[in-house]
């Protein structure tokens, strides 16, 4: 008895093979696709804004004339954006990451703190928004500070930090901890010097990705109000501000061609800002992450 | 000597005893350090009771002005008018649904081409250089998409389709399919890569081709994750802001047409935020209401996809 027939099993081959290198090329082709977008899109970027981006466009105010605008206002906003949203966060989320994988005993308050976590991932940015104005905007009467904003932004990118944090803290083997206990440390002790030195790369490149999230996000900013186009600067973190993404919209939504001209050149400084954060990132995981 | 070391060990003794008591203060910390943790950790607990304490209430002032039947059947969402205002949040939906429709449309199919590419045609080398673009595809802030989708894809759309409004849903619908298309990609091929070696080893023994192994063996033990990554994805098409903002209009419209300009909820929210919607007034409240809807349908998807990973996930 056959159990194999070999003459079927011929006649087969080659339309299997032949339908794999088919759907081979169109996977690459769909992975291509992915690639060549994000060139286009660079390419146009830059090619509209490189124009505009000179010293003057870095150091002048925003005008109607955009010859003459320039992105200082929103520049500063961003880096007193940073200011109130990087220390917020670390100690937020740093703070509840210790919580979790250290002290937390495994109930139901620890596990509804992280579903929690995750589901608050997953809210829409503009959701926050609509928070930050009840509550910062309005209840709090901070207005449109940076504070309001910079107090917003750190709810919204907590979760990031949180998680970062968290795989950072898991990953220091239980031996450090209890090398640590045998030789008399307590709890803190442990923690504060054997513990968070070994995570710091992993926090360090967590609590960058979240600030490079919280300087591109725009929209929670529009629903707390930030104006538009403003002509001063930020003095305290009481005053009102705008950010890079703001003014990039505010040139964006206008008709006139200049403008998408000079947005383009504000994107540029905004990318070449987040692209040198993440290199940052990567240059802590790679050179200090230790693995055990 | 015996005496000795008796009294060396007491003196141990005596010196832990005085260690103890001096850091008497450090104790105290070991019981202080928890609590203040703690008390950071329910900040993002605060944060959800905050966002759903404040959608819920403004929304129901908002429905001391306009009743809930009007909200839910009423077909037109027309705020602006003083005389005959009409709230109905159909229209709204049905632009939401209709970008995040065309998005899942590009993205599905891109985003499982790529993942099962890396993941089973790829090398090793291939994958690391492509992982780490297609990350930064996923970093692009949202408003630079905007840009991208009213300089650039809606002109080279409206050369293709002449009847294309320069607001649309079309063009917004399309990039924010790229914008998730990595996020599809790189969470069905984690789904993918974690079907374990043997399973794959033992079809490619019997003699399956590549294409085989991919649909018959991984496809199927990763279905959850990849599930789960599209609603996922969707979820986050659905919460898009400024692409939407910037590129597909305000005028809410109820209908299947996908050439013309519409408005999404979120895109709502950016338009009284932008204008000088008094506090206080119905149409002020109506952005939380609009908000809550737009919170519930998240949320759904969010847990859905949390449901389909846990239920539906096969353990190897």
């Amino acid at each position: 008895m056959k159990l194999i027939n070999h003459d079927q099993v011929l006649k087969k081959m080659s339309p299997r093979k032949w339908k794999n290198s088919v759907f081979k090329g169109l996977f690459m082709l769909a992975t291509a696709f992915a690639l060549v977008v994000l060139a286009i899109l660079l390419y146009r970027i830059i090619t509209q804004g490189i124009g505009y981006l000179d010293w003057q466009f870095l150091q002048s105010l925003p005008s109607r004339d955009p010859e003459q605008a320039g992105i200082k206002t929103a520049l500063i906003g961003t880096i007193w954006l940073m200011g109130v949203v990087a220390p917020v966060t670390l100690i937020l989320g740093v703070g509840t990451a210790i919580y979790l994988e250290e002290y937390a005993s495994k109930n139901k308050f620890t596990s509804l703190i992280q579903i929690n976590i995750s589901n608050l991932a997953g809210v829409p940015s503009i959701v926050f928004g609509l928070l930050g104005l009840t509550v910062f905007v309005r209840a709090l009467t901070l207005g449109t500070s940076v504070l309001a904003a910079g107090l917003t932004m750190s709810l919204l990118v907590l979760p990031i930090i949180i998680v970062a944090s968290q795989e950072a803290i898991r990953s220091v083997p239980m031996e450090l901890r209890e090398a640590s206990f045998g030789m008399g440390a307590n709890k803190w002790q442990t923690i504060v010097r054997v513990v968070m030195p070994a995570a710091l790369p992993g926090i360090l490149t967590g609590a960058i990705l979240a600030l490079s999230r919280a300087i591109g996000e725009t929209a929670p900013l529009v629903v707390l109000g930030l104006p538009l186009f403003l002509a001063f600067l930020p003095q305290s973190v009481f005053d009102m501000f705008t950010v890079l993404p703001m003014q990039i919209y505010n040139w964006t939504s206008r008709p006139q061609e200049e403008f998408h001209a000079v947005a383009a050149g504000g994107i540029i400084v905004l990318l070449v800002m987040l692209i040198v954060m993440n290199s940052i990132a990567v240059l802590i995981r790679n050179k200090f992450q230790k693995r055990y | 000597m015996n005496i000795q070391q008796e009294e060396k060990a007491f003196s141990v003794q005596e010196l832990i005893q005085q260690k103890k008591s001096k850091s008497k203060n450090k104790l105290k910390s070991e019981k202080i350090v928890p609590v203040i943790l703690l008390l950071t950790a329910i900040v993002s607990v605060l944060t959800t009771i905050g966002i759903v304490v404040t959608l819920f209430v403004e929304t129901t002032t908002f429905f001391s002005h306009v009743s809930i039947k009007e909200f839910f059947t009423a077909q037109k969402w027309y705020p602006f008018s003083e005389t005959q205002g009409s709230y109905g949040i159909l229209p709204l939906i049905s632009g939401t649904l209709k970008v995040a429709l065309i998005a899942a449309v590009v993205a599905v199919p891109i985003g499982l081409a790529v993942a099962i590419f890396l993941s089973e045609y790829a090398s090793d080398r291939t994958r690391r250089v492509i992982k780490p673009i297609l990350e930064v595809l996923a970093g692009v802030p949202t408003i630079v998409y905007g840009f991208f989708a009213l300089t650039f894809v809606t002109p080279v759309l409206r050369e293709m389709i002449p009847s294309l409004q320069i607001f649309n849903a079309l063009s917004p619908g399309i990039v924010i399919g790229i914008m998730i298309t990595p996020m599809i990609a790189s969470l069905s091929e984690d789904a993918m890569s974690s079907v374990p070696k043997v399973m794959k080893e033992g079809a490619y023994a019997l003699g399956a081709t590549k294409l085989e192994v991919a649909i018959k063996i991984v496809i199927p033990a990763a279905i959850s994750g990849i599930v789960a990554s599209i609603v996922l994805a969707i979820s986050r098409a659905i919460g898009e802001t400024m692409i939407v903002a910037v590129a597909g209009g305000s005028t809410p419209n109820l209908s299947f047409d996908v050439t013309s300009s519409i408005q999404t909820m979120t895109a709502y929210i950016v338009q009284v935020s932008q204008g000088d919607a008094g506090y206080g007034t119905t149409i002020y409240y109506s952005i939380y209401a609009v908000g809550f809807t737009l919170f519930i349908f998240t949320l759904f998807m969010n847990m859905l996809a949390q449901f389909i990973s846990k239920r539906f996930r096969e353990e190897y």
